[in-house]
This record gives structure tokens, sequence and C-alpha cells, in this order.
């Protein structure tokens, strides 16, 4: 084993491996995790975290499956935040500013404090894209947004009580379903499909057996 | 960030990128594929295996550790009292992934009532964690044929047939759906979808979303199945399912991850989306999957009767991350080799075409570490370069940042920049391919009960094609919820009854195949242990 580093879990102090990650040194420590843990790979935003360095001011904000451990290290975690996450049809909404009105009107309260921003665990500009949800500039909130893994530090952080994950969520689905271009191939295909255009060639295929199949493959062209 | 010993080969690498990056390595013919397949990847370790001696797969082969828990003990008795259901639903849907959260919705537009049980949340599934994108033949030099000739092909000529040609019909109208829900494809300005290659495809079909492509896709089914107000029963496993009179699904026990309540639910039709199994760390391989990736659904199927299809066979992705040790095993997107980055070996070279299917690339790496032995040694093990700058040789600087910053975050967060400097990978267990045997309407062979996503086994035989889990887990998570849906209106449950657990377990005791572990295993244990 390498060396060790003290880390305060809740406040309580254990000694761990300093290679662990936070939610590696919690098992290590003895926890069987239920909440505050789901794809450990940094995509799913269960185990967000708030930590403190022994002696210093600042509080920190990450993922604990992504994060290695740190001597001092004061860990609290937060496995849910009560977000605000309105009810809407797709299909009846509209990319306009309004529905950002309706909908999530507390983002007009944003005192521009950038709490959000200093808290993000993925290193987004939160305040920014707020700032574009205002505007009704979907497409930008959406962009700005994207890496957006949902764990609601930034909420948990804000004076005007904001639900950013899911302002955030609400601008990409009216950015890919309103904004974005249409794809004319997708369409065609699904009619030449619907069609029956393909039915033969799938049908011989069907109909063959896997050695003549096997002759089809592997002399297949493959494009470059 | 690396030891001087891995910047030692690292300079080789460096040395050769220029030839390395030009270079196009011949593909191997199909008898090359076959001798290495069997001499070095998992699937071919018989040793690894055992035989069931009970249930509808009697005498065929599983992983070991899977076979302990098919045949392991139930965790309720089978006197459990049924009689005052806690959930009355007409279809009940088992797991919160891609799968389930589809069903969920195509069963609600049938007009049923609907219900998810999840053990963790909804979306803490293998889905959220697709990086490289989904399968659809829809640009004019491809077709659904080209689709499932690539598929057919590369899961070993197993498939079934009917299933993948549902897969491949399916697939353009499956991205419509998605893309209609809100998910953000990425695309031209003139909206063509821009599509890669994955390992084995003939045409680039490979349609993402950066390389958040499930990510993206999950968090916007969970929104529309929350906008429908479908009820969401989290941190809640099922442990059994419970049957009719008639042998019929007619529900599930439900085990509160929290309180350890057990509730009873009752449904007029199940559907079965519980995920994969990477959390049983077959053969000691680390995975890349969620953290409650554990068969659970293959053991519910198979005590209730259900028959599996290849449970045999699992997909060891290629470039599982072998270093820094806080994110081994963690995956590294295909799509890195999709946009151009070679497999590298410690003496900096090009050992395999870096879009060889994932079983064969898998299989070169392992015998690059151990026979050739041209690894580099990491703190766990062994692995091989994938080099990442020449995705900005090939195309340009700014191509990481655009394409995969899930990628240059991960290793970023361990001082690596991707960008100018390979990293070292590892096989992965990442796929279940086998699972339960469905036929082209999902169901299963107990009535009543249907399967869809990586529960399911057959749509893509021995080995699965990057991008057509994505695929599979949309096609068939909506035909099952739909077909569940209709069927749910059509059907009524008898007297709920677990007689079958009983049944199985004296006829497994009887066999002497019984083993002393409880089952399903829910998750993993990790507690107290160093990884």
């Amino acid at each position: 084993m390498n060396e060790t580093v003290n880390v305060y879990l809740f406040g309580k102090k254990y000694a761990v491996p300093s290679e662990l990650t936070i939610m590696t040194a919690m098992e290590y420590a003895g926890y069987k995790l239920i909440r505050g843990c789901g794809c450990r790979n940094g995509f799913c935003g269960a185990c967000a975290t708030i930590y403190r360095i022994e002696g210093q001011r600042e509080l920190k904000f990450c993922l604990a499956c992504q994060t290695q451990v740190q001597e001092g290290m004061y860990v609290a975690t937060l496995p849910f935040f009560p977000l605000v996450k309105q009810i809407y049809d797709i299909e009846k909404i509209t990319p306009s500013q309004q529905v950002m009105m309706q909908l999530y009107p507390e983002v007009y309260k944003c005192i521009g404090c950038n709490a959000c921003t200093k808290s993000c665990t993925q290193k987004l500009n939160v305040m920014q894209y707020i700032a574009y949800a205002q505007r009704g500039d979907f497409k930008k909130c959406a962009e700005e947004s994207f890496d957006c893994v949902m764990c609601g530090v930034c909420s948990s952080r804000c004076p005007a009580g904001i639900s950013h994950p899911q302002v955030a969520m609400l601008a990409r689905r009216l950015n890919g379903k309103y904004l974005a271009p249409e794809s004319q191939h997708l369409e065609d295909r699904i009619e030449e499909i619907n069609n029956g255009k393909f039915e033969e060639m799938l049908q011989d295929l069907m109909n063959k057996t896997p050695e003549e199949i096997k002759e089809i493959y592997n002399n297949r062209e493959i494009e470059q | 960030m690396y030891t001087e010993e891995m910047k030692k080969s690292m300079a080789k690498v460096d040395e050769n990128r220029e030839n390395n990056t030009s270079y196009e390595p011949p593909r191997m013919t199909a008898e090359e594929k076959e001798a290495l397949l069997a001499e070095y990847h998992p699937d071919y370790k018989k040793e690894e295996f055992s035989v069931l001696l009970t249930g509808e797969n009697k005498g065929e082969k599983v992983p070991k550790e899977l076979a302990a828990l098919l045949l392991g003990k139930s965790r309720i008795n089978a006197d459990f009292d049924l009689s005052s259901p806690d959930y009355d639903v007409d279809v009940l849907v088992i797991g919160g992934g891609g799968a389930g959260a589809s069903a969920a919705i195509e069963a609600h537009n049938t007009g049923a009532s609907v219900m998810i049980v999840t053990k963790l949340r909804i979306g803490d599934a293998n889905t959220m964690m697709a990086e490289g994108g989904i399968q659809a033949a829809d640009k004019p030099n491809d077709s659904p044929a080209v689709h499932f000739t690539d598929a057919y092909g590369g899961g070993h000529f197993a498939a079934k047939k009917e299933l993948l040609y549902k897969l491949v019909t399916e697939a353009p109208e499956a991205v419509k759906w998605l893309n209609d829900l809100g998910v953000e494809f990425d695309k031209r300005e003139d909206g063509t979808m821009i599509t890669t290659h994955g390992g084995g495809t003939s045409r680039k079909r490979m349609h993402a979303a950066k390389d958040y492509t499930g990510a993206e896709i999950m968090r916007t089914l969970r929104d529309e199945v929350l906008n429908r107000q479908i009820p969401v029963v989290d941190f809640t496993a099922a442990v059994e399912l419970i049957l009719d009179e008639e042998g019929k699904a007619a529900g599930a026990v439900l085990l509160n991850m929290e309180t350890n309540a057990l509730l009873t639910a009752r449904a007029k039709t199940v559907v079965l989306a519980t995920g994969g199994a990477g959390r049983l760390h077959y053969q000691g391989f680390p995975t890349s999957n969620h953290y409650g990736a554990t068969a659970d659904g293959l053991v519910l199927a198979y005590r209730a009767g259900a028959k599996l299809l290849y449970p045999d066979t699992l997909q060891y992705h290629p470039t599982g991350a072998a270093y820094p040790e806080q994110i081994f095993g963690a995956l590294v997107t295909e799509k890195v080799r999709s946009l151009g980055a070679k497999l590298v070996n410690a003496d900096g070279e090009v050992f395999i075409h870096p879009l060889e299917t994932r079983d064969v690339s898998a299989a070169s790496i392992i015998r690059e570490c151990t026979k050739r032995g041209k690894g580099v040694k990491t703190v766990d093990g062994v692995g091989v370069w994938l080099d990442t700058p020449m995705i900005e040789k090939k195309n340009g600087e700014g191509t990481i940042e655009k394409r995969i910053p899930a990628m240059m975050r991960m290793f970023g967060e361990y001082g690596i920049d991707i960008r100018k400097e390979p990293i070292l990978v590892y096989p992965t267990l990442h796929y279940q391919n086998g699972g339960v045997d469905i036929n082209t309407q999902c169901e299963t062979k107990v009535k009543n009960l249907y399967a869809a996503g990586e529960v399911v086994g057959g749509i893509h035989g021995r080995n699965r094609l990057m991008g057509n889990s994505l695929l599979d887990v949309i096609v068939f998570g909506r035909n099952a919820g739909r077909n569940a849906g209709k069927r749910a209106k059509e059907t009524t449950a008898g007297k709920l009854t677990l007689k079958h657990i009983e049944e199985f377990e004296r006829e497994a005791e009887k066999n002497g195949a019984l083993s002393d572990i409880q089952s399903p295993m829910l998750l993993p244990d990790y507690a107290g242990k160093n990884k």
C-alpha cells in the first residue's frame, strides 16, 4: 500500500490510501453505499460532494467518483437535492422566451452572485447559461449546459432558488426538437423503409444460411 | 502523472506518431480473427465457466459467478404474504434505464397505468454511460441490409435474425423518435447527421451527441417520463417475480433498499429491463458498468422459468482506462478510435487496425500484453497506448474538445491532456451479449413477461457492435412497452403465487446445484475493500 491520508467523512476521521477517490475511500472505510453512488464514472451526478480542506476557508464541490482524496479533507455528500422540475408537454410548448417565464420564472431573480458557476462539478459556466435562458436563447443555453450531469450542487448554492439543471434540460429539449435543423435524410429513409424499398434485400439475407452471409460479410466493401 | 518507465515508452509513441498516423494497418482475415479469439478472448477460457444443473438452460455453461447467482437462494420465503398488494398497476416496468424508460413511455401511450421500479434512481444505468453513439442506416450509401450484415457478422453469425431485422429496420425511426423528444444529435448546419465508423461497421452510421450520447438520451427520456407523471418508485429493487396460478407473470416482490421493507406490486404485465452484469467482475476484470449492473433480471427471469440465450458471451471493451488507477476500468469510448486514434504497443508499434470489432480488439490487446510482452506496466497491471494526439493530427486542433469532451475531462482531472499525451488502456468488462431469450414481440417464455435492453440476449449474437446497444434499448424498449400495454388490456391476473420459487429451489437442491448465496445480488459489496 502507498501512503495514507486522513479524511473526515461526515466529520469522522479515517486513514485511507492516498490513491483512492472519495467514493472508494468511503467504501474502504466500510460504507456500503446505496445513495450517492450511481455510474461511478462521472456521468450520472449521483455522487455530488462538498468538501473543505482543514484550515482553508474555501468550500469545494465535486463528484466523489471523480475526485482523489487529499489530506485533511472534510467530506459531506449531497445524494439528493430538491430541484424543481416543472411538468410540460414537449409537443405543445414552443421555443419562446415566454416558456421560461411560465415554467421557471425564478431565473429572472438571479442576482449574479456566480455561486452556481463556482460550485459546478463539471466546471460549466452555469450563470452564463442561465443568462441565455433568461433571454430565450435556448440554443446557446443548450450548448453552454451540454455537459451538465444534473448533480444539483449549483442549485444548493443559489440564493434565488433556481433549479439550474432543470432549466437547462428544458432548453436542450427545445433546442433538440425545435431549433436544431431537421434531418431530411432521416425522414427520407424512414419513408423508404415504410414503402418496403429494402424488403427484398433483407428477405434475401433472412433466407440465406450463416455460411452464405459469411461470404458476403467477409467480402463487403468498407467505406473509407 | 506518468511514471518514468511509462514516459520512456511514450517517447517511442511520440517518435512514431507521424508515421503511425498515416499508416493504415491491414484488417485481419476471418481465420486470423478466429485463431486470435480462441487463444486470448476471456469467453474461451473453459475453466471460468460452469454448467447449469437446473432450469431452462440445464446443461449449458455460464460464467461461474453467474451460475452461483442463478442457482442462489431467494431473498424471501415462498410463503411471503401476497394477499394485499402495495401497488396495483397494468404494466410494471422493472428497471429505470434506457429500455425501462422507453418501455414506460410507450406503455403509457397505450393508455395503460404504468409504474417504474428501480433499485437506484431512474437513469442510474448503463445507458447513461454509453458514450460513443447510436447506429442507424439513414445515409444514402447505407441501408438496413448493410447494417444487418455488419451486425450479423460482427456477432459471429449467431444473432436471431428476426430480432436483428427488427433492430435495423426500426433504427431510423428510433433516432427520429429521440430527436423529436429533443435529443440533441450532432448535425451539420443543413441538418445532416454527423456520423462516423465504429468497430466492424462498413458504413459511417454512428450518430452521436458528443461523447455524452447515452447521457443525453437518458436524461431526455427521464424528463419525458417525469412530464408524463409516470410513477417512479426509486431505491426499490425487484427481488422475485410473482406469477399467477396459470404461470403468467403478475407482478414482483419489491425490496426498499433503504428500509429493507418488502412490498408487493401486482401487475397485468411485467417488463423486465434490469440491464447487465459488469459488477459481477467476471474473471476478475474491472468494469465500465454502473453500480447496479448485477444481473438481477437474469436471476428473476430464470427462476420464473424463462430461458437464457448466449449467457456465456460477454463483451470486454478493448479500451478501458488502465491508468491512472482512480479510473481503472472506466470506459474510453470507441469514438476515440472512430476519430482516428490507434492502439500502439510499448515499442510504439501499431499492432491492430483501429476499427476491428470489440472482441477482436480486446483479444489483440491481451495478446500484446501477455505472449508478445509488449505491454506497458501500470499500478494495477498492464496496458497499451491509445494514441489520442493522432485525432487532432488527422482532424485538426479543437476536435477533441468538441467531439470527446467527457474523455478530455476524465483524464484532465488527473493531469493528463489527451490532446498532447496518449493514454493507457486495457480491456474492461462492458456488456452482457447474452440474456433472456425473447421473440420479436419482446415476449419471454413466461407469459405476460416482456424483456428489453441489456437483460435480453440474441439480438447481437455473440458479440455486439458499438452503437447497437443504445439502439436496441430504444427499439426493443419501445416495443416491449407497447406490447405489454396492449396485452394488459386483454389479460387478467389470477391468484398471486411464489410457488415457482419453492419449486425451483427444490429442483436445484435435488440436483445438488443450489448455491449458498442469496440472489439477486442487487449491489456489489465493496465495503471494507480497497478497490
